[in-house]
Order: C-alpha cells, then structure tokens, then sequence
C-alpha cells in the first residue's frame, strides 16, 4: 500500500530538479515584468530622463581641507605661507613634499584635496619684484567642492600679498594659477552620473524587489510556493535575478547617456564598474527581500523601501551634499549607506581612472553588506513558523 | 509520538496541538483520513481550521501531538511531504497577469515535471475544463477556482487539501467543482477540504466539526445525523457552534 503514494512522476535526480525548479520560477518571474509594459517602459526611461535632468548642483561649505605643499626650496616666504595655511582653520597640512613626483598618488588615492606648489626661489622672485609663481591643484571630481576649496586658497595667498606688501612699503606680486584635476571643466554632470546610477539602481533593486515579493504575500501565491518543493533561496533567487538584469540594463543606459549627450568621461574600466554595479544592485536587492519578508502589504513594504533606500541613498551618499560638510553624526551615519561607497568606487572609475588596487576597501564594504543582507534575507524568510 | 504510520491512512493526526502564546488554536485533536476519501474539515471561523491546515502541509510547526502526511511525519519530512501535496487556500492563488498555460507550466516546472508531462498534462486539463488558452485574470471566479484545484492536482499529489475553495461561486459552479473533486478521488487522491456550505458537507465521505480548537464530532453525514437527531448536517453544525 505503501506504492500508492509514489504515484507521482517526478524527475528525482537532484540537481536537474533544482535548476528545472528555479528555471520555471525564473521564467515566471520574466513574464510578470514584461507584460507590466507600463513598469517596464518606465524603469527603462527613468536612468535617461534622470541624467538629463539632473544638470545642476548645489553649493555647499567646505572644511578640513587636506593640503600637500610642494616646496622644492623653502625660504622665508614660503615657510610665511605655510604658517598662514596651517593657522587657516579650513586647512589641514597633511604632508609637505619637495617635488611634485610624489604627489600624484595621493591625488588618484583621494587622500589629498588640493596640492599648493611654489616655484623655486620664491622668495628671490618677490624680492626682485618680479612675480613669484604659484599652482593650486584641485581634486575637482566633486565640482563644487572644488570651487571652494580654490578660493579659500588663494585668500591666504592674497591676504599675505597684501600684508607683506603694506609691511615693504611696496607692493608684492605672487601669480597663482589653478589646475582641476580629474574634472577639468567642472562639469557637474560628471559628478552626478556616478550618483544617478546609483539612485536609479537602488530604485530598481530594492523597490521592485521588495513589491513584487511582497505582492505574492499579499494576493496568498507565496503561501503556495512554500507550500511546494520550491526553497526560499530559489525563490529569493528567482526574485533577485531578473531584478538584476533590469538594473544591469539601466546602468548601461545611464552610462551612455552621459557620455552620448554630456561627454562624460570614462577614465578607468567600463568592465570594473559594471562588476561594481551589479555588487552594489546585489545590495539594494537583498535589502528589497528584507523589506519584504518583515512587512505584510504591498503598500508598506513599498514606503518602508523608498524610506530605507530612496532618501538615504540621494541626501547621505555624497550624491547631492559631499560627506565632509555633514554633520559629524550625519558622516558616521552615511557609512551604512550602501551609495555612498558606490558613489565614491564610480567616481574614482570613471573621472580618475584608478581601479580595484584603490577601491578595494569600498568595494569589500559593499560585498559584506551583500553578505550581511543576503544572510537576513534567508533567515526572515522562512517558510514555516516554528 | 514517532509510531509508524498504519498502512491505507493518508493522513493521521494524534493529538496535535498549536498554541500561540496563552491562547491554544489547536487542542490535541485526533483523526486517520483514509487513501481515496473526501474528508470534511469543517468549523466556524476562528475554530482552529485554518491552522490544523497549516500544520499539515507544513507552513505551521506543531507545538506538540504528531501528524503523518501521506506516511510521513510533518515534524521531520516537511521537504518529502511537499512533492506529495497539493494545495489550494482561500484566497485565489495562481498568476492573474499570466496565461492559463503560463500558470500550468509554472507549477509543473516547480514540481519537477517534464516538458512533455506539462504539455500533455495542460492540454488535457484544458480539455476536460473547456477553457481557452488566455490570461487567468479575465477568467470568471468560477473558472479560476476550477483551475486552480486542476493545477493544484497537476503533479497527482497523495493528497490535496482545500481550504474553502468554493467560497463566492455560484451553485452551478461549485456542483461542477465537487464533480472534479469525486473525480479526483476516484482517481485515488485524497481530498481534505474545508468549506462554509453545509450543503457540500453531505458530499463528503466523513466530516468533523471543530469547535474552539477540538474536534466535536467525526463520522459519515448520514452517521452524524442519526447520532445528534437532525435533519441535515447545517442543524448540526449550528447546535455545537452555538454549545461552545
């Protein structure tokens, strides 16, 4: 009697089922995001429309500085100057170098903002009246930082030209001339790609992720799929893939409006950011499932994702306001901010073109809230309440 | 609480019971469901149905009391028990922006079925329903829920439980749904189903009714009316939800 109940026909070997299983779910999945033509059309839009409006930015203060002298042969004047830099609240001297050899690394690494070169003889050249020279190097991939942190440099330097010239007696004339770096002509649409991409990513993954899990809770097909063979991680498999491959082909969109309409450059590796995309949708889409496994409607779980998502990821990623002039409670706040580590890993790629050996940290920060995510996902998602 | 199950039940159930903080949904209720039978599980709302169910297809663990599903035990086989199940709950449950097809081949592919077993299985299911090929959200309710208790039987389960399939059809419909329901056990599937119409309850082989949480009473309908003195099976149910 016992026979009667293997009636069913049922291909039994184990890992073709698993994959015919999740193929079937994949299939599904697909289905419901093509004949939505409406979502579809709109999510496929949005990264277009998104770059091209976003054409301008907003100011913002700037303090701590950080500041590299170059100073090939220190006389009086220059040591004057870097006094009145190091006095200067909004600067921070962080390292003084003889030539300039040495501090194109620390630019391409980030870890200097403005680099202040004197000429040699400096102070032999004010003193035979004529122009002392001096460059200011700028890390202009944040445009209006950048701005910022110019002019504050050239107020010390004006300020000393017009004290020590009313000390002479005479007056003093120091040329100062201003390079960008990464971003020349301090387009700030340069600086927002970076950002969008990551707005439009987020908006993909978490959001339609998280309603579309939580709209099978709702209408009762979940309790069938769970019910079924089908596992959890098939389904949140099921669920993440094609999500993935959406968001992947809004990046590309995104990508290529910004270069075919406002000549964005792409300094570094298309193939590198487009692995950091996809890591940094892994994110969002593991954040979607959570949303939608700890609420109950439709409705909720799409406010709680554009909460959780949305505003973090436009107003504490760096997107819109640089980190530096947060807050100190908003700054520590922003480090769990997914975006804001895939703002600064896109911006390095794309306007300094360095790659992995400088952005491996932002990028292992990613890959663990992958994991951490991903982890939480599975266990609130179960299938049977003990 | 591990005792084999006895060969010819599909399912047993030995005082199972759910609580939920202080309040006990499911009160060491005790019953075997034969291989081939309708069985009806019937309650008011809130009497413990909806989670005796749950408990035996396994999205509800038992706090404590066993049940054996097809032969197997729903505390420890929950993976086995689930290719061996069908289910149907309440609400309607398949894709309504998907095709009837779409839907069959969905559930087909989840159950492990192969391509030609779906096809064959599809077009027979269209066959014996009268139905078109078209997407499952224009179908009338009626049709929906006979569809979704065929996709429900796709991978000829051991048993399928149904959990008030018939609620908002009209009569014509829902006699059609019980002739796919007798079908089925003909077939040798055990049909476990839960309704609200004490009409459908003379349907079934045996019925019990729950009342807060116990079992009040088990047997055939014609037994049962005979035993408690009345004339249908509404009498009945309204005498001991109303005792409680």
């Amino acid at each position: 009697m016992e026979g009667r109940f293997d009636r069913r026909i049922v291909r039994e070997t184990g890992e073709s089922i698993v994959i015919a299983t999740l193929r079937a779910f994949i299939i599904k999945e697909l289905r419901h995001i093509l004949r939505d033509r409406q979502t579809l059309i709109i999510l496929l839009l949005m990264p277009l429309v998104q770059v091209v409006l976003f054409g301008f930015a907003l100011r913002s203060d700037v303090r701590d500085v950080r500041l590299v002298v170059v100073d090939p042969s220190p006389d009086y004047a220059t040591l004057a100057l870097r006094a009145r830099l190091a006095a200067a609240r909004r600067f921070q001297i962080i390292g003084i170098a003889p030539s300039m050899h040495t501090v194109e690394p620390l630019f391409r690494q980030g870890k200097a903002d403005v680099v202040m070169a004197f000429e040699p003889d400096f102070a032999a050249r004010l003193q035979s009246h004529g122009p002392a020279h001096v460059m200011l190097l700028v890390d202009a991939s944040d445009p209006n930082t950048a701005t910022t942190m110019q002019s504050y440099a050239r107020a010390v330097i004006m300020a000393y030209e017009a004290e020590e010239g009313a000390h002479r007696g005479k007056a003093i004339q120091i040329v100062g001339e201003t390079r960008m770096r990464f971003n020349p002509t301090l387009e700030s649409v340069n600086l927002f790609v970076p950002g969008l991409i990551a707005l439009v990513l987020t908006l993909v993954s978490a959001l339609m992720t998280a309603i579309s899990l939580s709209r099978e809770k709702e209408r009762g097909t979940l309790e069938i799929l769970l019910v079924s063979p089908l596992r959890p991680w098939q389904i949140i498999v099921g669920k993440v893939l094609p999500y993935l491959g959406l968001a992947f082909a809004n990046v590309v969109t995104a990508l290529l409006a910004a270069w075919l309409i406002f000549h964005v450059p792409f300094r570094g590796s298309v193939v590198l950011l487009l692995f950091e995309s996809v890591l940094y949708s892994m994110v969002s889409l593991s954040l979607g499932v959570v949303v939608a496994s700890v609420t109950q409607s439709q409705r909720v779980a799409m406010l709680i994702a554009l909460l959780a998502t949305m505003l973090p990821s436009s107003l504490l990623s760096g997107m819109v306001f640089p980190i530096a002039s947060m807050p100190r409670f908003l700054q520590i706040v922003s480090n769990v901010v997914p975006a804001r580590w895939f703002i600064i890993i896109a911006r390095g790629i794309m306007l300094k073109g360095v790659g992995l050996e400088y952005l491996w940290r932002e990028t292992l920060v990613l890959s663990l809230m992958t994991i951490v995510l991903m982890t939480i996902a599975m266990k609130t998602f179960k299938p049977r309440v003990a | 609480m591990t005792e084999p199950p006895s060969k010819g039940a599909a399912i047993e159930v030995q005082d199972l019971t759910r609580r939920f903080g202080n309040f006990t949904a499911v009160d060491h209720i005790s019953f075997d469901v034969a291989v081939g039978e309708v069985f009806g599980f019937l309650g008011a709302n809130g009497a413990g149905k909806t989670t005796a169910i749950k408990m035996l297809i396994g999205l509800l663990a038992p706090t404590s009391g066993s049940a054996h599903v097809a032969g197997l035990d729903v505390a420890t086989q929950t993976e086995q028990i689930r290719r061996r199940i069908g289910y149907m709950s309440q609400r309607f449950s398949l894709y309504e922006d998907l095709t009837v097809l779409e839907n069959i081949a969905l559930y087909g592919g989840i159950y492990g079925l192969s391509d030609e077993q779906i096809s064959e299985r599809s077009s027979s299911m269209l066959q014996t329903l009268g139905l078109t090929d078209q997407l499952v959200g224009k179908l009338p309710l009626g049709w929906k829920q006979k569809l979704a208790f065929s996709v429900a039987l796709l991978h000829e389960p051991a048993v399928v439980f149904l959990d008030e399939p018939t609620g908002g059809v009209d009569p014509i419909t829902r006699r059609q749904f019980w002739e796919l329901i007798y079908s089925a056990a003909a077939r040798g599937t055990t049909v476990f189903v839960t309704t609200h119409y004490m009409d459908e309850a003379e349907y079934c082989d045996r019925i019990s009714i729950m009342v807060d949480g116990r079992i009040a009473t088990l047997g055939t309908p014609r037994d049962l009316k005979a035993e408690w003195k009345v004339d249908s099976i509404d009498e009945l149910f309204v005498r001991l939800a109303r005792a409680s």
